[in-house]
C-alpha cells in the first residue's frame, strides 16, 4: 500500500437501507447456505450421506429379499443416519461464529437475533433436505422394479425432512452453547439419540415393567421416533406434523435466548 | 447539531466483576474521539455496549437519536463498527465478504456492487480482492474490517484498535483516512498508541477500571505532564492517570 488511500467519492453520510424481516432472513440464509459449499463439508457430507443411505437400504435392510416394492428399509435407517450426520452440519452454526469472532460482527449488523437464528437454521435445513432429495434414484429403482405406493413415499420423504429439521433445531441450540465444535457435535448427537430413543419399543417395554402408564405414554409421545415411524408408514396425522413443527419452533426460541445469554463468552 | 452518540450512565457487570462503572459519553459530528486505557480498563466493553453487542447492566445508548434498546435494528443501521481483531468469515474472499456486508446493509444489484468497489478503493484492497480472508496478512485483515465498517458511509464509526498490526506506512494511511472521514462524522477509536491520539483525535478520553479518568483535547492531556518531562509526555500523563504512581503537574490525581 504505497499510494495514498483514495477517497474517490464524495463522502455523503447515509445509513443502511431498511429491510423487512423476510429480506434480512434471506441475506443470512444465502450467506450460510453458500458457506457449506466453500469448504469440503458439503461434498463430504453429501457423499457419506448418499453412500450410507444406499448401504443401509440395500445391504442391511434386505431391500431385495423382502420382495416388497416399498421404501421401508430405506426410510427405517434415516433416524440413525441423522443422529450422527445432522450434528456434523449443525455443530458449526454458532460455535464457528464464536470461535472466529464473527458473532460480534453479525450481531452489530442491522439484524435481529431471531433473523440470524431462523436464517441459519433454514440454510442448514435446506442443505440436509438437498442431501435427502439426492436419494431420488432409490425411488426410481423401486418404481422400476415394482409398483410402490407413491403417496406413502412422499409422506415418508416429508417425515424424513421434518425429522432432519427437528434434529437441526436441537443442534443449532447446542451449537450456541459452546465455542468448541467437537463438544457441539457430541452433545447434539446425544440429544438427538435421547429424543429418538425415548420412543423406541425396547425402551418403552422396559419402562412398562415398572413405570406408571401415563409416564410411559407421555414419554412415547415426546419421542421423535414414534412420530417418524407412523409418518414413515404413510399415515399423515396432523399431530405428527404439529409435533415436528413444535420441536423446531421450541428449540429455535431457546436458541435465541441462548445467543443473547452466551454471546460474549 | 445534536450529538450523534449519546451514552448515559453505562454500567456493565460480568458476575462479580464490575467492568464499566458509569460512563457518560456524547460525541457530536466532526469529533474524532480517542478512547484510551490500559488493557482490561473497559474500552472494548464500552464499545460493545454502544454497538449493541452487549446489553448494558444499566444505562442507555442513543445513536443518531435512536434508542438502541427500543429499536436495535434501526440503531444498528447508523454506524459502522470494526470489532476488536477485525473478524470476518475465513473462507470468504474479500469481495464476497464485502458483498455480504452490502446486502446486510440493504443494498441490492448495481448499488451493492458500487458500494463494494468504493470500499475496496478507499482502503486499497484491489490486490487481494479475490483472496480468502484467512490467507490475508494482519494488515489486510484490518483493512478489510475497515472497508466493511465504511461500506454504507455511516455518520458514526466505532473502531476498536483500527491500526493494530499495521506497519508504519499502513498506520499513516489509515490515520489519514480517519482524519479525512472525520469532517462530518462522529468517530470513536480505541488505541494503545498515544501518538495516534495526537495525530488524529480532536478529543481524548482515558478510562481506567471502568471509569473516565480524563476527558479533554490531546493538547490538554499533554499539558498535564510536569514541565521537566520533555520526552513522551503523553505516555507520562497516561501512566499518571492510570497508575497514579507518577508525579502530576498539579500534585495529585484528578
Amino acid at each position: 500500500m504505497s499510494q495514498k488511500i483514495a477517497s474517490n467519492a464524495p463522502s455523503t453520510i447515509t445509513t443502511g437501507i431498511e429491510m423487512s424481516a423476510a429480506k434480512r432472513i434471506s441475506v443470512v440464509f444465502r450467506r450460510e447456505f453458500r458457506s457449506y459449499f466453500q469448504t469440503p463439508l458439503a461434498a463430504v457430507f453429501l457423499v457419506i450421506f448418499l453412500f450410507l443411505a444406499g448401504f443401509f437400504t440395500f445391504n442391511m435392510g434386505n431391500f431385495y429379499e423382502r420382495n416388497n416394492s416399498d421404501l421401508r428399509p430405506f426410510f427405517e435407517f434415516h433416524p440413525w443416519l441423522y443422529v450422527f450426520l445432522v450434528p456434523a452440519v449443525s455443530m458449526r452454526l454458532w460455535a464457528e461464529e464464536r470461535r472466529t469472532g464473527t458473532i460480534e460482527l453479525i450481531m452489530t449488523l442491522p439484524f435481529g437475533v431471531s433473523d440470524l437464528v431462523v436464517g441459519k437454521f433454514l440454510a442448514a435445513w435446506a442443505f440436509t433436505t438437498l442431501a435427502l432429495s439426492l436419494t431420488f434414484p432409490v425411488w426410481i429403482t423401486v418404481s422400476w422394479l415394482g409398483n410402490p405406493d407413491h403417496g406413502t413415499i412422499v409422506v415418508a420423504y416429508l417425515a424424513s425432512a421434518l425429522l432432519g429439521g427437528a434434529f437441526l433445531a436441537v443442534g443449532s441450540f447446542v451449537s450456541a452453547l459452546t465455542k468448541n465444535q467437537v463438544i457441539a457435535f457430541v452433545l447434539c448427537a446425544v440429544a438427538c439419540f435421547v429424543l429418538l430413543l425415548a420412543g423406541f419399543p425396547a425402551v418403552l417395554d422396559y419402562l412398562r415393567g415398572w413405570a406408571p402408564r401415563g409416564v410411559v405414554e407421555g414419554l412415547a409421545s415426546t419421542s421423535a421416533f414414534s412420530h417418524y415411524d407412523s409418518m414413515m408408514r404413510g399415515v399423515i396425522d396432523l399431530r405428527d406434523l404439529l409435533y415436528f413443527l413444535l420441536v423446531i419452533a421450541a428449540f429455535l426460541v431457546i436458541n435465541v435466548f441462548t445467543i443473547d445469554w452466551k454471546k460474549s463468552d | 447539531m445534536a450529538s450523534r452518540i449519546v451514552a448515559k450512565k453505562l454500567e456493565k457487570r460480568f458476575g462479580h466483576i464490575h467492568a464499566v462503572r458509569g460512563i457518560d459519553l456524547e460525541v457530536p459530528a466532526g469529533q474524532v474521539l480517542g478512547f484510551l486505557g490500559p488493557n482490561g480498563a473497559g474500552k472494548s466493553t464500552t464499545m460493545r455496549m454502544i454497538t449493541g453487542f452487549l446489553e448494558p447492566t444499566s444505562g442507555t445508548v442513543e445513536l443518531e437519536g435512536i434508542s438502541l434498546a427500543d429499536d436495535p435494528i434501526a440503531a444498528k443501521r447508523t454506524f459502522g463498527y470494526l470489532p476488536e481483531g477485525a473478524p470476518a468469515y475465513p473462507d470468504m474472499t474479500v469481495e464476497e465478504f464485502l458483498a455480504f456486508i452490502a446486502q446486510a446493509r440493504g443494498f441490492r444489484g448495481r448499488d451493492a456492487k458500487d458500494r463494494v468497489e468504493r470500499s475496496i478503493g478507499r482502503v486499497n484492497l484491489q490486490g487481494v480482492r479475490k483472496q480468502a480472508f484467512e490467507t490475508l496478512s494482519k494488515g489486510y485483515k484490518r483493512r478489510t474490517g475497515l472497508a466493511q465498517a465504511l461500506l454504507h458511509d455511516p455518520g458514526i464509526l466505532i473502531l476498536d484498535e483500527p491500526t493494530d498490526g499495521l506497519d508504519p506506512n499502513q498506520k499513516f494511511e489509515v490515520r489519514e483516512l480517519i482524519k479525512e472521514l472525520g469532517g462530518d462524522r462522529a468517530i470513536v477509536l480505541s488505541t494503545h498508541i498515544l501518538e495516534e491520539v495526537e495525530a488524529v483525535c480532536t478529543r481524548a478520553i482515558v478510562i481506567n477500571k471502568g471509569q473516565i479518568m480524563f476527558d479533554g483535547t490531546p493538547a490538554e492531556m499533554e499539558a498535564r505532564a510536569p514541565r521537566e518531562v520533555t520526552k513522551n509526555r503523553m505516555d507520562h500523563v497516561f501512566r499518571m492517570i492510570t497508575t497514579g504512581d507518577v508525579a502530576d503537574a498539579k500534585g495529585g490525581r484528578r
